[in-house]
């Protein structure tokens, strides 16, 4: 696969819902060796990093509740939300730039919806993409 | 208590719904499923949520594994399963169905439209990722600190996320948390 086969289909995958790598493995087993293929780049991706989470997990039932382990663990939750809101808002920068206003008001209504309201994802995604998807055919046009 | 077979079966059909509506990958359903893991279903508490979301983001592999994790702590091992199997089967299916035929609308209109329509929702779902994970790990000065320091850190520098990670597991090692 050459870097810019590699782009396109990566691009192609995130119209598709769910983990992106995911789905991005199993298009690409498929191309390489049909079903097989696919199976054996799912269990290739996943294998690994499920049987880790599994271990941890133990670990976490086992031991989570342990004062030194504790301070460890509000730690992280706190590094890792330091985390997620860098890429939301690295996100928001993208956009701002890019798009036009319409794409900002069904950005704020979907994070005021689910993040604050915090309504019923599929209630809310019943309204805003087929709102967002008749925005942005109207701009294109 | 609950019988087993209805924990599997609200895992399934929760997580399979998800898989469904995680336009921009995984971390789009947080939302989703920390209102049914803490809020509907009292799987887990708050504070435990935003633990197991931070031990599956600092491991390596997919972020999509933080549900492997929840699925482990709701219903042990075959909770880990279901919950994986759930959240992978119903996307990987449709992924597996136009692989073949996904080449050919790379330049259709109505497939830049959708993608382009998807973009913002993305924005929204992962900004409100955010917010619910920070409310729930931020408890106190020193937590809403270091989510603050990681924020800059991973914002306007080009150092490792692990460091910024590790430097927090550390402070909460010597209990300065």
């Amino acid at each position: 696969m050459s870097p810019e086969e590699f782009n396109e289909q990566l691009a192609l995958c995130q119209v598709l819902p769910g983990p992106n790598i995911v789905n991005f493995s199993v298009m690409f087993g498929s191309r390489a060796a049909g079903l097989l293929g696919s199976l054996a780049a799912l269990f290739g991706l996943l294998g690994p990093p499920v049987i880790f989470m599994i271990l941890a997990g133990i670990l976490y039932r086992r031991y989570g509740e342990l004062p030194e382990l504790r301070g460890v663990l509000a730690g992280i939750a706190a590094a890792a939300a330091g985390l997620l809101i860098a890429t939301s808002l690295q996100m928001i920068r993208a956009m701002v730039k890019n798009r036009l206003t319409t794409g900002h008001i069904v950005a704020v209504v979907t994070f005021v919806a689910a993040g604050i309201l915090r309504m019923p994802l599929l209630w809310v995604m019943a309204v805003v993409i087929p709102v967002s998807i008749a925005f942005a055919w109207w701009e294109r046009r | 208590m609950k019988q087993d077979s209805d924990i599997f079966l609200a895992l399934l059909m929760n997580f399979a719904l998800c898989s469904l509506m995680a336009v921009g990958g995984a971390n789009s359903v947080v939302p989703e499923i920390h209102r049914q893991a803490v809020d509907v279903h009292l799987w887990i508490s708050d504070r435990k949520f935003s633990e197991l979301f931070a031990i599956a983001q600092a491991a390596p592999g997919p972020n999509v594994v933080f549900v492997t994790l929840l699925g482990h702590y709701v219903a042990g091992i075959p909770g880990a399963l279901v919950t994986t199997f759930a959240m992978c089967a119903p996307t990987c299916t449709i992924a597996y169905l136009v692989a073949r035929v996904f080449d050919r609308f790379k330049d259709a209109t109505w497939r830049i439209v959708i993608q382009a329509g998807l973009v913002p929702v993305t924005i929204g779902l992962i900004a409100a990722s955010a917010l619910i994970v920070a409310r729930a790990a931020d408890r106190d000065a020193a937590t809403f600190l270091i989510t603050a320091a990681t924020f800059a850190l991973a914002y306007w520098t080009r150092i490792t996320p692990l460091a910024a990670l590790a430097a927090a597991a550390a402070l909460g090692l010597i209990g300065v948390i």
